[in-house]
């Protein structure tokens, strides 16, 4: 077995200290590690998004980014999104246009829609879905999924 | 949001309100099996060959390696059909001298943390003399080919007959006849979960506790305490939130057995999550069918007569507990759809193969057979020079109760209807002109229908006419006020992704007067629910649901009658509304949790006239029910490349009364994705050899939102009498139709080609072979 090294991961504010081996991915130390299950692994092979997560602002496919690579920068996972009992208004609109069903990959696509429209809140609706077909969805066909994301994205530009 | 007491014109029930399911999904405390710790973590080592003999099996020193010489006291996974011919054959937990399909389990390590456990895999060296390997269904029919296994000669596990009386008069006095070789590829359901099971010993009480992705807890603690020989009650199955399953979850998966063996062994807990590589090659398969269908019409392109021929490759096992005799037995009995066809002949036969088992998968059959026929209408509508909407409307059955050909009997549906409003959705007329003009230009735009039934909510008797040895037809609900006067509901339907919490409580809400945010439905524990079945089969609303409104029923009756003690007033003049029981047109009002705690605490009040508690149970069996829809679908063809965009989806459907309108189209339009994802995108995709080809989402293709138009959906609610809510299931119907009008949609775009696509996926591939085919090459 290879050496493991001592890294610090910064998530949802918080400084996990943990011991990984290099090749660890970011998604199995977020979830083992740091104990934060909320972010799923759908395919380990970069495909389906369902372990997408926000690093230093940009979303990020948390098993193709190994753990080291993300010590000491800022990550954001689902856990992090509602400020105390408030939820985000990304996670309103998932439940007001029923844009989950099973809810495995919807923390991924919170992450990242989320991280999209704070990046570019006046993104059209084209653009929207180009970015929304990064992950994949099993259950809602994403009728439901762009829908949500598009009020979401008009609450959060009257913020 | 206020409540509303049934009859008052605004119950819960037709409502869209909010899942009550979604708070915990979308802040990240939902629970999946794979978020469990284990002091364990097991990995299997899986065959790369697709038929051989292991020879020899060798580990390093000192590892933990578990072979099938360490399972001799097992029995195997045998499900058992007592008709059509089926032969049991068994599946080791572990491949015992013989494997027979690539990823089938031949080993497994395990160690205290997952990727040592991988890495111990690695190092498993299996010497395996490949055989001859048979990979598709009408290779494995040859005279002489192999055999898959020793006890099914020619490898037909199953075969069924049908030819309705008079059929040879009937066909021979066709005015035409039609023909279509339908073929559909292999698929993976693909949840976007994979599997994943987690087993602890608890040694105070000697039981095991097995968490797992599972769609039917209850049938996995009968199964594996059947396999292992214990006592149902050593063994505690939960099915925690489940990540889709699709069918894919609802077949008993050989490693949750070695799991639970594994777990009493350590008298310790170990784990295992399935990658998805392991789910695309070796996780269930589905779809994989040989169709060729012939129909007999008159002068008036009136259907008199169907024959069929249906090969499904069905793989190297059966699947517990449908057996794989589900695809080629519901081909067989569904395939004349929703037209008035008297004459039928058809044979179904189910082939052993060296490939991943095929088990259940939204739709279950009927995806295929319905592009088949669908195929069939729309050449016949050619050969007739008339529209594919018009050969329908004639064909289409229009009286019920209609008794099919096969003995289906079909309750109220509106077949006519739904495709007229479908017709007037598109502008049928506009897109011909608009396909014209776009011709002209060069541009190939098509429009595709499907019309089609769904079986839905079918009980036990179905499935006993299938020869099922296990008929999971009812449903058992117990539903409990406690004494602070919230609700549970226990069912033994085992919901993932639906929504059922969210419609059972409303159904309930109705009946007792309790808003739904107070009532819990509590499934996916053997040790909490009821013994039930599960959820598949487009099952769950109809008979957990009429189960539910039973229990509610008889609490409702419970609740008037203490009402009436503590009110001093009858039962008849009370009303239970928004948690209050309330005489008729006075103030004279108690709460429901007043009254519940009185059933518990205040018991002399009632002078032994109303037993202890707040407790009752509704048990469900119903006979069946047929939902109904047109789907269409308007393509445009690439004939340089063979690229097809959907453009456009109509669904104009029919399940009975809606409970909650918001989550039946949810289903429609997940169904539906599904269903072009089928026909355009994804295919399991073996080599020769039997190595599979298609081991990523790189290469076996879900639809991204890209793929998928928006999805306009339309809605008749035909009040059905076979199911005591009045409703009818959905939850395949999106699946079933898309492909059907998705392949029909291009072969409209193609027809200035003279080409028939019957297969899916038709990939950029196939479209373009037939281009080249057709003499007129694009």
């Amino acid at each position: 077995m290879s050496s493991k090294s001592d890294i610090t991961l910064h998530i949802n504010g918080h400084d996990h200290a943990i011991r990984v081996e290099p090749r660890r991915t970011l998604a199995d130390a977020i979830r083992e590690e740091c104990g934060q299950t909320g972010t799923h692994i759908g395919c380990e092979h970069g495909v389906c998004g369902a372990c997408t997560v926000i690093v230093d602002s940009a979303p990020v496919r948390s098993c193709l980014m190994f753990a080291v690579q993300a010590a000491g920068k800022a990550i954001r996972t689902v856990e992090g999104l509602a400020d105390g009992e408030a939820m985000h208004p990304m996670q309103r609109a998932f439940m007001d246009h029923h844009g989950l069903q099973c809810g495995f990959c919807t923390p991924g696509f919170l992450m990242l829609a989320v991280s999209v429209l704070e990046r570019e809140p006046d993104i059209g609706d084209d653009d929207l879905v180009d970015v929304l077909s990064s992950n994949l969805c099993r259950c809602t066909g994403y009728q439901n999924i762009i829908k949500a994301v598009r009020a979401a994205a008009a609450e959060m530009r009257r913020k | 949001m206020t409540a509303h007491t049934k009859g008052s014109g605004t119950s819960w029930v037709g409502r869209s309100i909010r899942r009550l399911e979604d708070p915990a999904l979308v802040t990240g405390h939902g629970r999946f099996t794979a978020d469990l710790a284990a002091a364990h973590w097991v990995r299997f080592v899986r065959s790369p060959v697709a038929a051989g003999r292991i020879d020899r099996i060798t580990a390093p020193p000192s590892t933990h390696l578990i072979t099938a010489a360490d399972l001799k006291a097992l029995k195997p996974i045998r499900p058992m059909l007592h008709k059509f011919n089926y032969i049991p054959v068994g599946q080791p937990i572990l491949a015992d001298g013989v494997v027979r399909f690539t990823g089938e389990p031949i080993a497994a390590v395990y160690a205290p943390a997952k990727d040592e456990a991988e890495d111990l895999a690695d190092l498993i060296e299996v010497d395996i003399s490949e055989t001859a390997a048979l990979i598709d269904g009408p290779t494995a029919l040859r005279e002489g080919a192999p055999l898959v296994h020793a006890e099914a000669p020619g490898n037909v596990i199953v075969e069924g007959r049908i030819t309705t009386p008079g059929f040879d008069e009937v066909w021979t006095g066709a005015h035409r006849v039609i023909r279509v070789d339908g073929r559909s590829h292999r698929q993976n359901a693909t949840p976007m979960e994979a599997r994943a099971g987690h087993a602890v010993y608890d040694a105070a009480s000697g039981r095991v506790t097995l968490t797992c992705t599972t769609q039917m807890p209850h049938l996995v603690r009968t199964a594996i305490a059947d396999i292992l020989g214990l006592p149902e009650h050593d063994l505690r199955v939960i099915a925690p939130d489940v990540g889709g399953g699709f069918g894919q979850k609802m077949s008993l998966a050989p490693e949750y057995v070695l799991l639970v063996w594994l777990a009493r062994k350590l008298r310790s807990s170990v784990a295992w999550t399935e990658d998805r590589r392991e789910n695309l090659i070796a996780g269930f398969h589905s779809r994989d069918q040989h169709v060729t269908l012939e129909g007999a019409f008159d002068a008036n392109a009136k259907l008199i007569a169907l024959s069929a021929d249906i090969v499904a490759n069905v793989g190297a096992y059966s699947c517990f507990p449908t057996t794989c005799g589900v695809e080629p037995l519901m081909a067989l009995a569904e395939l004349p759809g929703p037209y008035d066809v008297r004459a039928y002949a058809s044979r179904s036969r189910g082939v052993l193969t060296h490939t991943c088992p095929m088990a259940p998968y939204r739709g279950v059959s009927r995806p295929v057979i319905t592009l088949v026929l669908e195929r069939l209408m729309d050449k016949a509508a050619a050969a007739f020079g008339i529209e594919p909407t018009e050969i329908r409307r004639r064909n289409l059955i229009d009286s019920f109760p209609y008794t099919s050909a096969t003995g289906l009997v079909f309750d109220d549906g509106t077949y006519q209807q739904t495709m007229a409003m479908a017709i007037d959705a598109v502008d049928l007329a506009g897109f011909r002109r608009r396909q014209t003009d776009a011709r002209n230009r060069g541009r190939h735009l098509g429009i595709g229908f499907a019309t089609f039934s769904e079986r839905t909510g079918y009980g036990s008797p179905a499935f006993a006419a299938r020869g099922m040895e296990i008929t999971p037809g009812w449903e058992t609900v117990h539903l409990t006020i406690d004494p602070s006067g919230f609700v549970e509901a226990r069912i033994g339907s085992s919901p993932h992704g639906q929504g059922l919490r969210t419609a059972l409580a409303q159904i309930i809400a109705d009946e007792i007067g309790i808003d739904p945010q107070h009532i819990r439905v509590v499934h996916g524990d053997t040790d909490r629910t009821p013994y039930g079945w599960g959820t598949f089969a487009s099952r769950s609303l109809v008979i957990s649901g009429g189960a539910s409104l039973l229990a509610a029923q008889k609490m409702r009756a419970k609740l008037l009658k203490l009402a009436s003690h503590m009110l001093e007033a009858a039962t008849d003049d009370i009303t239970l509304a928004s948690g209050t029981a309330q005489v008729i047109g006075t103030d004279r009002t108690i709460t429901i949790a007043a009254l519940a705690r009185a059933a518990y605490h205040q018991t002399h009040v009632f002078k032994g006239a109303i037993e202890p508690g707040l407790t009752e149970s509704g048990s469900y069996d119903p006979s069946g029910t047929f939902s109904n829809a047109c789907h269409v679908a308007i393509v445009e063809v690439d004939i340089e490349t063979g690229r097809v965009e959907v453009e456009r989806f109509v669904v104009a459907e029919d399940a009975g009364l809606i409970i909650n309108p918001m989550i039946a189209d949810g289903q429609v339009h997940g169904g539906v994705a599904q269903g072009i994802g089928n026909a355009l995108l994804e295919e399991i995709i073996y080599d020769e050899t039997g190595n599979i080809l298609s081991g990523t989402l790189a290469d076996f293709l879900p639809p991204t939102a890209h793929e998928i138009p928006p999805i306009d959906m339309h809605h008749i609610e035909t009040l059905t009498g076979n199911t005591i809510t009045k409703a009818k299931g959905l939850g395949e119907g999106g699946a079933i139709g898309a492909p059907a009008a998705v392949i029909n949609a291009i072969n409209d775009a193609l027809s200035p080609f003279g080409v028939s696509i019957e297969e899916m996926p038709a990939t950029p591939q196939r479209i373009r072979a037939a281009l080249r085919s057709s003499g007129r090459p694009a």
